[in-house]
Order: structure tokens, then C-alpha cells, then sequence
């Protein structure tokens, strides 16, 4: 996938970088929406991280003639763009942004209404005035605690008064989300966490309004509002990982719907959605461009990377007549090809299809925090029930204590360090990971890691650098090898990249030429040369000694050098196992995982690069059908699997593995279905992500078992009467902090 | 005790213009992009354009 993934890289931001890696500007014609005299375009920008980045970017689509507005939101990675209809050709928006190095996929405009962030908002705000309220109320049930004794009960009745007023519409709004999540659950005749909570919520409020009416001494309005601060904060914090992961999956999507060039009948072109393609259209593919549909080619003669279908890294030639399926990436020359079905029948929406089947398996994984709600609910509730009949039946305090008691109960039982254990570990370890380099799609990815045992493989850009390189260079002269280099460095096909990487930079031969589907000729040290495929190299050479050594394992591919007075060198290019790839493999099997490879590449391949890395159990050739079957067997024998990858072929079994991992480098819609993305050279981050995430799983752990005990110790003072509000609110923050404490643990290596 | 008929209100109203501060600051969209306001700071080609 090693043309994919020179454009995804997340690392480093172009501004600091020289230059940039040429990448093809898409049109976004199609995406722009019009209205009222103006015209907007939403671009979603890769690669931009600084202040550099926002004012370079801002200033050049400002620079544009008839761009009156232009604003990049660096955390959500969007640039709004506005003109007057008709002064901008939108395709010279990505263009300019594309010479200044910045990626750029424009988004459907179906899916922007779903943009704003709603939900987030509404957690905000009911955080913020939780926070007032709670600040008021805490000011006045102090007062009444230390007061207590001196003060009057007038000035305490003032004082409860003051505080309802302030704490039950604050609350009730507050509240919102736990009522609403809470409403929903129990329609669908189960409870989650929230029940209890909203529960909790209403009762103290309740109880709190009954006791001032008849001039109790205790009213719990501030415990209700903790109880809402704490849980919000959780919340939100919860909430801000799903919304990254969500954003960061449509930007990858939004990268998919890249536009068509369609020719009409005479000859004009004109830009398209993939989704508009008709059977029978005309398309032209130029290098670089992808597939759309399936179809055939009419027209051209091109290499092409088709690692999509099968995960083989070698290039392909391709002629007319010849069948492309949609994904298909162009290399070298433009073809022209017959639609032969649409979008939605194509191979690429097929694989979508399947990891959307394996995403939701994947979405009904319970999490560890509502497992941990399924065990709780019934358990406090019936000990509420049980403290309720205990009073009414065994003592004669009567019906107003047992009520007392029993919400008592329910309020200091209310989850939550439960509410905070899990979204405040996941959020350090998120971090955490962060830094390393590794993104975490959301906070249930790392309890899942955390839980396999089988680490599946894909062979092409995984365990390999997905690359051509050079495999015979000791048998070839140095002196050779520059020269074959010289023609190399003009040229962007694989296998001249393949001989520039093992040499390094250097001269350039002035005249050559690089010839579409043969190589590059041009003259090398004052004397004619060609390097490039065997037929077109041996037309000039009348030497035919040249041979192929029998005992040679056939290399995934070839290209040859000639020189006027030599005889050819054929170079072998093979793709080469990732640096630590070796070691990694080494130390998951010694923690006592299996490991496995999967590839559709061919067998002799595969079985090569398995002997390499050490692994024992390979198949080859697989289709990405077969490889989920794989993940699923596995599955249905109770094996969970982390599946590892980065082409489009792996898409599906990504997303019907237990977890998922992808390197930056991977297909978009492969880094838009893994649970993780790392960054780097190497493999050796799934050590660090699985070690993290292991620890995270141990954090949430202790920290339940912190709320546990919390509980038995809590429980029965509120059980036999002795809690107070005071005691409450201490009991309810102190829980809360020590639970957020030991997640920071994790912040230290 | 009296003092209480005018501190209490002094409270309230002070959170409120907090609370107020926070929810306009939320609808004007000023929590839309945190790392890009961070970023932003730092950027001084407004200076270059005036003098």
C-alpha cells in the first residue's frame, strides 16, 4: 500500500518539512453548497499542526481571488470556506493546498449535518451550571454544618429555602443526560448506570424538599449536585474520546468519496461522485487515481498496484480488455475504462459492507464500567429495599426514618467513583499512548486489547514495509548500482523508488527520459543505458547471455540495467521485513501469545517471509472474505484475536477482530476501522499498546474494587442512620478523588 | 444576620454572571477549537501589517 501511504502520513506537518510529497489534488466541485449569493466548501486538511500551518493555509486560500472567508479549526482538522458564487474554481482550492503540502477530502454534504457537536455542548452546559449551582449550595450547607448548635432555626430554614431554589431546577437540568439515557434504557426493560443515578438524583431532591417543609435539620441538595458535577465530568471526558474517534473515522470516509473524471461522449471531462457513475460511463484514471468501480480497460497501457485485492506488493501491468476492479490504484499512465457496475456494486463497497458487519459485532461488547452497573443496580437497590423494611418492621422510629435511611443509602451507594473509574483511566492511557505515538479510536478499544491472545498478522505493509527494495544489491557493483540509480531518480514507479532507497541520493543523468511502461533510458557516464523491464532493456543489448540463477527463489519482482558495452544486470526486488518486526514477533510469543499470519499474497512468498519472522502458522492467498472467516472461526472457538494491518483488503477482518491495530502508514479505510493507529518505522508500538491497555484494564479494575469497598464501609453507616450530609459529601468527593488519583498513576511510565 | 439579606443575593448574582460568561463563551463557539486558539497566539503577521 506503499502509494497510499505516503499521502496519510500524520507525521510532522508540512511546514516544517521540505518538500512536500507530491499528492493528487482532488476536485471538489461536487461538494460545494450554495446559498444565499455564496458558495461553501468544507475540506477536511491532514497533515496541518501548528500555528505555521493555520496561518500559511488561511493566508494562501485568502490569497485566492473572491475568498471572503477561510477559517481552519485545527482541532477538528476543517477548513471552512466561503466566496461569492461562481469567482472560485473549487479545484483551485486543493490545488494551492496541495502545493503547499497539505492533503485535503471534501465531505458529503449529507453527512455534515450531523457535524455539529450537540451532545457535547449539552454536557458542557450542564456541567457548567452544576458548577454554579453546586458552588451556591456548598457555600450555604457549610454554613448550616458549622453553624450547627448556634444557628437559629429561622436563619436554617432561609438557608434550605435559598438552597432549593437554586439546587432543584438546577439539578433537573443538570440532569438532562442521565434522565434521558435513563428513560431510554428502561423502555428497552433494562437498567444501566444511569438509573440509579437519575434515581439517586430525584430522591435526594425528594427527601430534601420533605424534610425543610417539615423543618428537618438535614437536606442533601448538595449531595445531589456533587453527585451530578462528578458524574458529568466523566461524562464529558467519555464522551471527547468517542467524538475523536468518530471525527477521525469521517475524515477517512470523506477521503473515499474523492471525485471522478468522467468523459462525456465528445470528449469533454467532467468531475463526478463515484456514486454517480453509471454502467457503461467512460472514466479516465490518471496515474495516481484509483479505481472507482469495476470495470475494463478500453484504453492504455499502465502498471498497477492492485495490493487492495490480494495484499501483493508488486506492480502489475495492465492492457486493454483487461478487467479492473474498483480501489485498483494507477501507477504509471493514464487509462480510460468501461464502468461495469455501479459504486454500490463494486468491490470497494463490498469490503465497506463487511466492516460494517464486523463493526457491529464489534458494538456488542459490553464494557467493563456497565458489566460492572449490571452487577451493582440490583445489589444496592434491594440493600435500599432491605434498610427501608429493616426500620419500618424492626424499630418504632417510623416511616419519615426509614424513608431518610433508605435514600441515604441509595445516594452514598450512588456510582460514583463507578461513573469516574473507567473514563478517567481510559483518558490517561489515551494520552499516554498518545505520546507515543499511537492513537486510540475509544476507551472500550484498550479493554478489548487488554483481552486477547492471538496476534493475527497481515503480511504487505505490516510485518513488511510494503515497499520494493532492493534484494540482490551485494551481488551487484556499487559502481552498477549508481548507475542504474542516475536513471532511477526521475522516475516515481515502485521499483525505481526500490533502487534510490538502497543507494541514496546522488546524480542524476541529465537526458533521460522515462518511457511509459518500459523504464528509463538516457545516457550514464558518456554512454547510452536503460533500466527498466527485461523486454524493453534487451532490445538494444545483443548480449543474451544474461541468465537467471535456477536456484533463485523467484522475487516478487525484476527490473534489468544495461549499458552500451556491458552486459545486463537483472536487479531483484523483494519486500523486506520491517526492522524490528523480528524481535516484536520474539517477544509477544514469549508473553505467551500466538501469533499468525494472514496474507493474499502468493504461497512461496508468504512462506518465506513467515520462516523470517518466525511465525508457524501462515496461510496464503486468502481473499478478505477468507481472512474474516478466519477471525470468525477463531472466535467461535473462544480465541480473541488483535487483527493487525493496513491495506483495504484487511478493512473487514480489522473489523471483525476482538481488537485492531493499523499502522499511520495504512489505506484509509483501514486506518479509519482500527481500534489503534501507530506511527513509525516498526511493529514494536503493539508491545507498548497492548502493555498500556493491560494496565489501563488493571487501573479501572483496582478502582472498581476501590468502589467496592467504598461501599461495604459505607453502606451500613448509611444502612443504621449515622450518615449525615456532611459525612455524605466527604464520603462522595474523597471516593472520587482517590479514584482519579490512582488513573494518573498511569501517566508515569 | 442581616448582612445575609444582601450577601446571598451578592453570591448568586456572581456565579450567575459566571455562569453566564461560560454559556455565551459555549454558544460563540470559542470551545470548538482548543488547540487551534493555542496555536493561534502565536501567530504575529498582524504586527508586520501594521506598521
Amino acid at each position: 500500500m506503499s502509494a497510499v501511504s505516503e499521502t496519510t502520513s500524520l507525521q510532522g506537518c508540512p511546514s516544517a518539512l521540505a518538500p512536500p510529497e507530491q499528492s493528487p489534488a482532488i476536485d471538489p466541485t461536487p461538494h460545494v453548497r450554495r446559498a444565499n449569493g455564496e458558495e461553501r466548501l468544507e475540506l477536511a486538511i491532514f497533515g496541518a499542526k501548528c500555528a505555521a500551518c493555520i496561518s500559511k493555509i488561511e493566508k494562501a486560500m485568502l490569497g485566492l481571488d473572491g475568498i471572503v472567508f477561510a477559517r481552519l479549526n485545527l482541532s477538528t482538522g476543517k477548513l471552512a470556506l466561503r466566496w461569492r458564487e461562481g469567482a472560485v474554481d473549487p479545484r483551485e482550492v486543493t490545488e494551492t493546498l496541495a502545493g503547499l503540502g497539505y492533503r485535503a477530502a471534501a465531505f458529503d454534504p449529507e453527512t455534515l449535518k450531523s457535524d455539529a457537536d450537540e451532545e457535547g455542548r449539552q454536557l458542557l452546559r450542564s456541567l457548567g451550571v452544576a458548577g454554579f449551582a453546586l458552588a451556591n449550595v456548598m457555600l450555604l450547607s457549610v454554613s448550616v454544618w458549622a453553624g450547627a448548635g448556634e444557628m437559629g432555626a429561622g436563619v436554617r430554614a432561609l438557608f434550605h429555602l435559598v438552597s432549593a431554589l437554586i439546587a432543584v431546577p438546577c439539578a433537573l437540568y443538570a440532569a438532562k443526560p442521565f434522565f434521558n439515557s435513563a428513560t431510554a434504557a428502561l423502555r428497552a426493560r433494562s437498567a444501566n448506570m444511569d438509573v440509579p443515578i437519575s434515581l439517586a438524583v430525584i430522591l435526594s431532591l425528594s427527601i430534601s424538599i420533605y424534610e425543610f417543609l417539615h423543618g428537618g435539620e438535614h437536606t442533601y441538595f448538595d449531595a445531589a449536585l456533587m453527585l451530578l458535577f462528578f458524574l458529568l465530568i466523566g461524562r464529558y471526558l467519555d464522551h471527547r474520546l468517542r467524538l475523536k474517534a468518530r471525527t477521525a473515522a469521517r475524515d477517512l470516509v470523506a477521503l473515499q468519496s474523492i471525485s471522478v473524471s468522467r468523459l462525456t461522449e465528445n470528449g469533454v471531462l467532467e468531475p463526478v461522485l463515484a456514486r454517480e457513475i453509471q454502467i457503461g460511463d467512460r472514466i479516465l484514471l490518471s496515474p495516481g487515481d484509483r479505481a472507482p468501480v469495476d470495470g475494463i480497460i478500453e484504453d492504455g497501457l499502465s502498471d498497477v498496484d492492485q495490493s487492495i485485492i490480494n495484499g501483493e506488493s508488486a506492480p502489475k501491468q495492465v492492457a486493454i480488455g483487461e478487467k479492473l476492479y474498483s480501489g485498483v490504484l494507477n501507477l504509471t499512465s493514464r487509462l480510460v475504462m468501461r464502468a461495469e457496475k455501479i459504486a454500490d456494486d463494486s468491490l470497494v463497497a463490498e469490503l465497506t459492507r463487511l466492516v460494517e458487519a464486523g463493526e457491529q459485532s464489534k458494538s456488542r461488547y459490553v464494557r467493563l464500567a456497565d458489566r460492572a452497573a449490571a452487577l451493582y443496580v440490583p445489589i444496592v437497590h434491594s440493600l435500599a429495599l432491605l434498610t427501608f423494611v429493616g426500620w419500618l418492621t424492626l424499630s418504632d422510629a417510623g416511616l419519615r426514618v426509614a424513608v431518610v435511611n433508605a435514600v441515604a443509602v441509595l445516594i452514598i451507594t450512588c456510582p460514583c467513583a463507578l461513573g469516574l473509574a473507567a473514563p478517567a483511566v481510559q483518558v490517561v492511557a489515551t494520552g499516554r499512548l498518545f505520546k507515543s505515538g499511537i492513537l486510540v479510536k475509544s476507551g472500550d478499544a484498550l479493554e478489548r486489547l487488554s483481552e486477547v491472545d492471538l496476534f493475527v498478522f497481515d503480511k504487505t505493509g505490516t510485518l513488511t514495509f510494503g515497499d520494493m527494495r532492493l534484494a540482490n544489491s551485494e551481488k551487484i557493483s556499487g559502481e552498477v548500482l549508481q548507475q542504474a540509480a542516475q536513471l532511477a531518480r526521475i522516475s516515481r514507479h515502485p521499483i525505481a523508488k526500490g533502487v534510490v532507497a538502497s543507494v541514496g541520493p546522488g546524480l542524476v543523468s541529465k537526458d533521460a527520459v522515462e518511457e511509459v511502461n518500459c523504464g528509463v533510458s538516457g545516457i550514464v557516464d558518456g554512454k547510452p543505458a536503460r533500466f527498466g523491464r527485461r523486454e524493453w532493456v534487451f532490445e538494444l543489448s545483443d548480449d543474451t547471455s544474461a541468465h537467471h540463477d535456477p536456484d533463485e527463489t523467484p522475487p516478487a519482482a525484476e527490473a534489468w540495467f544495461w549499458r552500451e558495452g556491458a552486459s545486463p544486470v537483472r536487479f531483484m526486488f523483494h519486500d523486506a521485513p520491517r526492522n524490528d518486526a523480528i524481535e516484536t514477533i520474539e517477544k509477544l510469543k514469549a508473553q505467551g501469545f500466538g501469533v499468525e499470519l494472514l496474507s493474499g499474497d502468493r504461497r512461496e512468498i508468504v512462506q518465506r517471509m513467515a520462516e523470517i519472522v518466525g511465525i508457524k502458522k501462515w496461510s496464503s492467498g486468502l481473499r478478505p472474505t477468507d481472512k474474516t472467516a478466519r477471525l470468525e472461526n477463531l472466535a467461535a472457538d473462544g480465541v480473541k484475536s488483535a487483527m493487525v494491518g493496513d491495506g483495504l483488503n484487511d478493512a473487514p477482518s480489522l473489523a471483525a477482530a476482538h481488537a485492531s491495530l493499523s499502522p499511520g502508514t495504512a489505506a484509509d479505510a483501514s486506518q479509519a476501522t482500527a481500534d489503534f493507529v501507530y506511527q513509525g518505522d516498526g511493529i514494536s508500538p503493539i508491545l507498548e499498546a497492548h502493555m498500556v491497555s493491560r494496565k489501563a484494564r488493571r487501573r479501572v479494575l483496582e478502582n472498581f474494587g476501590f468502589a467496592a469497598l467504598y461501599n461495604i464501609c459505607a453502606v451500613p453507616l448509611a444502612a443504621f442512620g449515622f450518615v449525615t450530609p456532611l459525612i455524605a459529601a466527604l464520603a462522595m468527593s474523597g471516593s472520587s478523588m482517590v479514584v482519579t488519583l490512582n488513573a494518573m498513576r498511569l501517566a508515569r511510565k | 444576620m442581616s448582612a445575609l439579606l444582601f450577601l446571598i443575593p451578592i453570591a448568586l448574582l456572581l456565579g450567575g454572571v459566571g455562569l453566564a460568561a461560560f454559556v455565551f463563551a459555549l454558544n460563540s463557539g470559542q470551545y470548538e477549537d482548543l488547540d487551534g486558539a493555542a496555536q493561534r497566539v502565536l501567530m504575529d503577521d498582524d504586527l508586520e501589517g501594521d506598521e
